[in-house]
């Protein structure tokens, strides 16, 4: 449901149903709304025999990428030769995403289960979750529910007292956006600096610690134990329309609109309706102007553009932008486009591990070349220069935060190029 | 920046001598607990930092190099981590640390207001210098990962959600 507005008819609330409830976020209280069901069933499962529901089910990853968890799961080795380990990737720090910390904070024993079976079905006695260092009340929360399961038998030497170990431990983040990319996790983890490694090799075959290792979101993992509760078919039927995107999302809507919040719908839901009916349409005397629907990251969208855009994987796709992380920022006629155009790529400036050269001085040489636009002293061929930097930035490094950050600024300049190019004739915005 | 040097004095004035050691008594005991949660000493690291600073306030190179001790790792090694992550304080903060989000979502809604607000509320001189009564520390920070409630603020590790500028001084008086 929308948190922390009341539910909206039109959402379809899995995830979400019990936020705001703070008696979910006990133990008992967990079990009254059917909790730990689904871990009692997966452990009289076989291993295949969950990662085969999690297939079937069609879920995809939540955390940006959307790659099918069950497939991810059965990159595992069927032999546990070494120790193998779980990932929860709660360093949500993907800007207009609010989604995982609001599972944390009210559903803690959701995404511990959710851990619990995942781990199991990819042969790991240990799980790490990896929570962002500026979330302190997630923190909090999950430490109290983490510290519950233990001594309810739940997870630990004997979890569930079906003879399995399932051990679970919180990593404190301290500060960098980049260690939400699954190699530098694993790094972080490890006690070093968290730069991306490159792949391969891939995590399931040397990650950390340098065992086979699977890293997961907090909002795909969330899901898992409604699949197995429910059946991967009750799950596949939540899709409007695409079979290759099931299930249910939470996208954050945030920015200048007049109900932010968290949403949780039907993939194939129509962004527009996300927009003026769930999250209550514009501001008082305002119109919107722009979208970016999947987190910073991904190419920002015209509001005409979103308003003929499904949110699914490949319903973004086909809009020219990306599902990402479901972090939906609106931007209304208030916004200055070249502006926000630059406080994007400095964050990612700021973001940059500085591992590859293009990364390092593309996203800082792109905000220079802004922030000289903005102050009325750029030059004619400026937008053919980023446009050019951008393309040298895109594809070329270990990991995405490069492309991250030329996204959204190729699609400003090709979308908006009339608000830039006042600033290049006029000296500032004359909108 | 500081050399590393161990003499008193060394850091602007702060009499770093008086440091206590870290990890004695509790804090040795909390870390021992860390330790049996990773199969290498070098892993808790990041836990290690983390109690340093809720001892010291701040990451000296004391601290610094009391952790690659206990760690068996060299003391460079552990500032190229500390360096690398911007939660750790590589110099002394005032008493009250604020963080107010200014990235895209929350900027679109107001954020460099209240930061600014925090700023005079406080009585800093300006941003990320501390205030001459030496209580707050204001600096800007990107994305904290609650941006449907612009302008969020943690103060110290109290995260304060949809702040607006009217909010600073009333909640600037509750640290007072």
């Amino acid at each position: 449901m929308g948190y922390p507005h009341p539910p909206h008819p039109k959402e379809t609330p899995v995830l979400s149903k019990h936020f705001g409830e703070a008696d979910a976020r006990t133990y008992d209280g967990w079990v009254r709304r059917g909790g730990y069901k689904a871990l009692e069933q997966a452990l009289g499962m076989t291993r295949e025999q969950v990662v085969d529901a999690v297939k079937a089910s069609g879920l995809r990853g939540r955390g940006g990428a959307g790659f099918p968890t069950g497939l991810k799961w059965s990159f595992m080795p069927k032999e546990v030769t070494k120790p193998h380990y779980l990932c929860c990737n709660a360093d949500e720090s993907e800007p207009g995403t609010f989604k995982d910390r609001e599972i944390m904070r009210w559903t803690p024993h959701a995404l511990i289960e959710g851990c619990a079976i995942a781990a199991y079905a990819i042969g790991a006695e240990v799980t790490y979750i990896y929570i962002r260092g500026e979330f302190t009340d997630p923190w909090r929360v999950m430490e109290t529910a983490l510290a519950e399961a233990y001594a309810k038998g739940v997870v630990g030497p004997n979890a569930m007292g079906k003879g399995k170990r399932i051990d679970m431990h919180l990593h404190r983040g301290a500060g960098a956006y980049i260690c939400g990319e699954e190699t530098a996790m694993m790094n972080s983890i490890e006690g070093k600096r968290g730069n991306p490694r490159i792949k391969p090799p891939f995590p399931a075959q040397s990650g950390l610690f340098g065992c086979p290792t699977t890293i997961n979101n907090v909002e795909t993992l969330a899901a898992v134990p409604h699949i197995l509760v429910n059946g991967a078919d009750w799950y596949k039927t939540m899709c409007l329309g695409n079979p290759k995107s099931t299930g249910t999302k939470l996208l954050s809507v945030c920015g200048t609109i007049a109900r932010p919040g968290n949403y949780e719908l039907t993939l194939g839901f129509p962004l527009k309706d996300l927009l003026y009916d769930l999250a209550g349409g514009p501001l008082p005397g305002r119109r919107f102007k722009a979208v970016i629907p999947g987190g910073s990251s991904v190419p920002i969208l015209t509001a005409e553009e979103a308003d003929s855009t499904v949110l699914d994987y490949e319903g973004c796709v086909a809009a020219g932008t990306m599902l990402g992380s479901g972090g939906v920022i609106v931007m209304d006629d208030s916004c200055d486009m070249v502006y926000q155009t630059m406080r994007l790529a400095a964050f990612y400036a700021h973001e940059s591990c500085a591992q590859c050269t293009q990364c390092r001085e593309g996203t800082a040489w792109t905000t220079k070349i802004l922030q000289r636009i903005l102050a009325g002293q750029g030059q004619a061929r400026d937008l053919d220069l980023l446009l050019d930097l951008a393309d040298q930035m895109t594809g070329k490094t270990i990991c995405v935060l490069s492309d991250s950050c030329a996204a959204p600024v190729v699609s400003a300049i090709r979308k908006f190029r009339p608000e830039f190019e006042r600033y290049l004739t006029t000296g500032r915005q004359t909108a | 920046m500081n050399s590393g040097g161990t003499g008193a004095r060394g850091h602007g004035g702060i009499d770093t001598a008086r440091l206590p050691r870290v990890f004695e008594g509790e804090e040795r005991k909390e870390l021992d607990a860390v330790l049996a949660k990773y199969p290498t000493k070098q892993a808790a690291l990041l836990p290690a930092l983390w109690i340093v600073q809720r001892k010291h306030g701040w990451v000296s190179p004391e601290g610094m190099a009391e952790t690659a001790e206990v760690l068996n790792v060299t003391a460079a090694y552990v500032r190229g981590v500390v360096t690398f992550y911007t939660m750790y304080h590589q110099h002394p903060v005032g008493k009250h640390f604020v963080q107010v989000c200014t990235t895209t979502p929350c900027g679109v809604c107001g954020a460099e207001a209240v930061r600014d607000a925090f700023v005079k509320a406080t009585g800093s001189k300006r941003l990320g210098e501390t205030s001459p009564d030496g209580n707050w520390t204001v600096i800007e920070v990107e994305c904290l990962g609650a941006c449907g409630f612009a302008t969020p603020v943690l103060v110290d590790d109290d995260f304060i959600e949809s702040v607006t500028p009217e909010k600073v001084p009333g909640i600037v008086a509750r640290y007072r």
